[in-house]
């Protein structure tokens, strides 16, 4: 199982090239093979887990080279330890749900085949990031996923803000990516290689200087920040829900932007040993935390207000993992490590969920806004209570998923005064709009009568994934429990970092965690759904701070003066001179063309022909007096052959008496000539 | 002046030595140069007889005299005679008044001048075997009996150039459409 | 003696060759040409009796050359007929279709 692991990425990247080449015509048939490479990389996870889990989490490498050259040496292999079997699973399920959603969610579609296609190319950019072994190779899949995200929001790509999106997702990844690959590239100088092992064993043996650590940890993360939304690069992730609802379900919720937090696991060695690095890492990520949250208190759109929580979500896991970091650097331990996979984990289910539900409704009622919906509690039974266990789950509520994950979080930020204040209240936070999310949704009375008429519970393709997923998320987190599984003891004793540490859970601080969510979850109510108190009223009285908020911290505005705006009118400078210089040149190159063929068209004329009638002509001179030899008179031909006869013979004997012989000829010739001109012309015979 | 004298000396008396031969080449060369000379073809044509006849004088001066009998006979009797009827046939009035020698005639006086000296000192400066040979006694059975044995094959070949040569003239000269 | 003869022969040469190359009547060419014929005989003979092999075979010689011009005179008084019958004139000077 675990030595042909490296066959897992390759069973979408089939799916793939078959569709585009042979299948695109046959709807069904594409779609079935997308799902059936899926399923088969689902239970070869599994497998892949199972086996680690036999072996207790020891790892497995296997690697092949791809460049040799004494100076650089990169290869691409895999890297298969828990916390690699733990996201291969964890991908291929919510891939698999997603999927079979997507036939119900996507009936109709013209470019049917081409969606599954990029669907399955996604989940091989995904699984082949998860199983790298070096820096070169995740980033080489970094850029994949960042390609098919581009694709996939961009599908509808007749509607403007649609393609808009796309090319927004994928600049500001590149962005993110550009730090990324400096970091990878001082990491190629300084440590001399990129492999994740070796990388490790050259900053525990202290080879990298404290400060060029620091740096490099930040550039790494630099590309964390791109891929997973953390603020400033995290203007796309809300552009990005213009891409359809299964595609906002895979990507933007539970996988790519995963990738980020992965990567950060990943390296943790590397983050950690520079505790200037992780403090960046933890800050940046309860910034963003924080501020996705206070935003998605006031969006109206379903997939706005599910796009800020996940990014504040994952500004979660960034900060645990950047506390982590801090507290590793200063030889303490910390959950935060165990806090942010874990969570990690959990999110992708009960974010997926959330989505595949809110998918469910706008496929039932057909808007976004939430405000045009209402009651839908009677209508859509099954998506309603799917999505209620999803909100109890991502709002921390004992004994969902949740619960456990975010208790670790408040944990890990338990030796930090200041981020557990801020991790609390975002807490608060989420369970609030979480709440104000489900009541609008589906409690109450319908607010558009319309709309309400026409909804209807979604296809069993649609509900099944809903409910496969709402398992996990009830019981996924259930693995963090101390109990027995196979021999691991739990979660935090399978995937670590650095030496195994027992940790002690502190009631104290689940209770405190449990309390803030419920007050979250009453005053929502409060203002929700037993409506005792106004929203809107609140909003009159903060209408400056409201829209501020509402207005995603006028973030994308001030992207767009300070940085688009110089950045095109650049561009257009550019073209100008461009456009200028290589036109004049080509012009000119035009120009001088025609010239120059007509100088060689009077070299032409005048010289080359000039030769050729000038031989002509010469010819003809000569021919003019030569002629005169044949006179056509037998007589003249007789005599001149006697007479050179002679004249040779005498030439023989005396070569001086023939020269008085011609001589004498042509004397002779020329007197009879002349007399002849001179005496009158015989008269012809008639 | 004495060179000339000499030579003089020593031509008088070579005629005196030879009459007859001198007399028949007298006559062979003046009749040849008015053979080419004169307007009147038909005069030409006397002399050219002549000629002829003092060829065959010279040929029995030589010793061969069926030789000069075979050249009365064939050139002045048939050839001559051809010729006299080929100039009769042929002949117009008005070509009497004009010169009979064409417009290269100077360089052609010169031309044989040229051979002519040529020839000679060949001649003069060529080294001769004479020896005196003993002609047979009866010329022409001698001549007979050769041409029946040692060259009876020229003999065959040459009547049939003349058979040619006879076809030929016919079809040449024939009226056409006969 | 023999000079003397091939003195002869050679002059009536010289004679012939000029009436060939100057003569312009046709009739005329051909009659320098017996001339011309006649000289070598006369050649031919003289070195027969002078220096040549033993027995007749100038003189026979002789014959053939005899026989052969007048066949040749034959051929060539027909082609003046034709030329007559064609031009009106056997002015061979006149006759030059093959200048350039």
């Amino acid at each position: 199982m675990l030595e042909t692991s490296y066959l897992i990425p390759f069973y979408p990247l089939l799916a793939f090239v078959v569709i585009i080449f042979f299948t695109r015509w046959n709807e069904k048939l594409s779609s079935g093979i997308s799902i059936a490479m899926i399923l088969t990389g689902l239970v070869h996870s599994v497998g892949v887990l199972i086996a680690m889990i036999l072996r207790h989490g020891e790892p497995l490498e296997m690697a092949s080279t791809f460049i040799a050259h004494p100076k650089i040496y990169l290869e691409l292999g895999i890297w298969i330890d828990p916390l690699t079997a733990v996201m291969l699973v964890v991908v291929t399920i919510v891939s698999s749900c997603v999927q079979i959603y997507s036939l119900g969610y996507m009936h109709g579609d013209p470019r049917w085949s081409r969606y599954f296609s990029y669907l399955s190319l996604f989940t091989f950019s995904m699984l082949g990031l998860v199983v790298a072994n070096n820096f070169f190779m995740i980033f080489i899949f970094w850029e994949l996923v960042g390609l098919t995200s581009y694709l996939l929001i961009g599908f509808w790509f007749e509607k403007k803000t649609a393609s808009d999106a796309g090319k927004k997702a994928f600049i500001t990844n590149r962005i993110g990516d550009f730090g990324f690959i400096i970091g990878i590239v001082l990491l190629m100088a300084y440590a001399g290689t990129v492999n994740y092992q070796e990388v490790f064993t050259e900053i525990q043996a202290g080879k990298i200087s404290p400060g060029m650590l620091t740096a490099i940890g930040i550039f790494l993360f630099c590309g964390a920040v791109g891929k997973s939304a953390q603020f400033p690069l995290h203007v796309w992730l809300p552009d990005a829900m213009e891409g359809p609802t299964p595609v906002s379900a895979l990507i933007h919720a539970a996988t790519m932007v995963a990738a980020g937090v992965y990567m950060v696991a990943r390296g943790m060695t590397v983050f950690a040993g520079s505790a200037d690095a992780s403090m960046v890492i933890a800050v940046i990520g309860l910034i963003t935390s924080f501020m996705a949250a206070t935003i998605a208190l006031t969006q109206v759109d379903i997939k706005r207000v599910l796009a800020y929580s996940t990014c504040s979500q994952l500004g979660y896991m960034i900060m645990a993992l950047g506390l982590y970091g801090v507290d590793y650097a200063n030889q303490h331990h910390s959950v935060g490590y165990y806090a942010g996979t874990f969570h990690l984990m959990t999110h992708a289910f009960f974010k997926a969920l959330l989505f595949l539900g809110a998918g469910s409704v706008i496929h039932a009622v057909h808007t976004n806004d939430i405000f045009e919906m209402g009651g839908l509690r009677k209508k859509m039974k099954i998506t309603r209570m799917t999505f209620l266990i999803a909100c109890l789950s991502i709002s921390g509520i004992f004994p969902f998923s949740g619960f456990f994950s975010k208790d670790e979080i408040v944990a890990a930020s338990s030796t930090h005064p200041f981020f557990m204040f801020g991790t609390l209240l975002i807490a608060f936070m989420t369970a609030f709009y979480m709440f104000r999310l489900y009541f609008l949704t589906f409690s109450g009375n319908p607010r558009n009568k319309e709309k309400f008429d026409h909804a209807h519970e979604s296809p069993r393709s649609m509900t099944y994934p809903l409910i496969a997923l709402a398992f996990l998320s009830i019981f996924a987190g259930w693995t963090g429990l101390p109990f027995d599984w196979f021999g691991i003891t739990s979660f935090s004793h399978f995937v670590y970092h650095g030496e195994l540490h027992e940790h002690h859970a502190s009631y104290f601080l689940m209770i405190v965690s449990m309390l803030v969510a419920g007050s979250g979850i009453t005053i929502s109510a409060m203002f929700y759904y037993w409506r005792k108190w106004s929203a809107e009223a609140i909003k009159a009285k903060i209408l400056p701070i409201q829209r501020f908020l509402f207005n995603k911290w006028y973030i994308d505005e001030l992207y767009e003066v300070a940085v688009i705006q110089p950045t095109l009118k650049f561009a257009r400078h550019l073209w100008w001179f461009d456009a200028g210089v290589i036109d004049g040149l080509v012009n000119f190159a035009g120009w001088f063309t025609v010239k120059w063929a007509d100088a060689k068209m009077l070299f032409d004329k005048y010289v080359i022909d000039g030769a050729v009638n000038g031989a002509g002509r010469i010819c003809m001179f000569f021919s003019f007096f030569l002629r005169l030899i044949q006179t056509g008179k037998v007589q003249f031909y007789a005599l001149v052959i006697v007479l050179l006869g002679v004249g040779v013979v005498l030439y023989k004997v005396t070569p001086e008496g023939a020269l008085w012989y011609f001589g004498g000829v042509v004397l002779v010739g020329l007197v009879s000539a002349y007399f002849r001109m001179s005496r009158p012309e015989r008269a012809e015979i008639k | 002046m004495s060179e000339i004298s000499n030579a003089l000396a020593l031509f008088y008396e070579f005629v005196i030595a030879n009459p007859v031969f001198c007399l028949l080449a007298f006559i062979t060369i003046l009749s040849a140069l008015y053979v080419v000379t004169l307007r009147n073809i038909f005069h030409c044509a006397i002399f050219l007889v002549l000629a002829l006849f003092g060829v065959a004088g010279i040929y029995v001066l030589l010793g061969a005299e069926f030789l000069a009998a075979v050249q009365v006979l064939i050139y002045v009797g048939a050839i001559a005679i051809l010729m006299i009827f080929a100039i009769m046939l042929t002949s117009h009035y008005s070509s009497q008044r004009i010169s009979q020698n064409n417009e290269q005639t100077a360089v052609a006086i010169f031309t044989c001048a040229g051979f002519l000296l040529v020839s000679l000192g060949s001649f003069a400066y060529s080294v001769w075997r004479v020896r005196s040979i003993p002609l047979p006694e009866n010329n022409t059975m001698t001549i007979g009996k050769l041409l029946m044995t040692d060259f009876v094959l020229p003999f065959e070949v040459v009547s049939i150039v003349l058979l040619a040569a006879m076809i030929g003239a016919i079809v040449l000269a024939r009226r056409q459409g006969s | 003696m023999m000079m003397a003869y091939l003195a002869l022969a050679a002059i009536l040469f010289s004679i012939g060759m000029f009436g060939v190359l100057t003569r312009r009547n046709a009739i005329g060419i051909l009659m320098s040409l017996e001339l011309m014929f006649n000289s070598v005989n006369i050649n031919l003979v003289t070195f027969n009796k002078f220096i040549g092999p033993d027995g007749l075979t100038g003189q026979i010689f002789a014959i053939f050359v005899v026989v052969v011009a007048a066949a040749e005179a034959i051929v060539g008084l027909a082609i003046v007929l034709l030329l007559y019958r064609n031009w009106r004139g056997i002015e061979i000077d006149h006759i030059n279709i093959m200048k350039w």
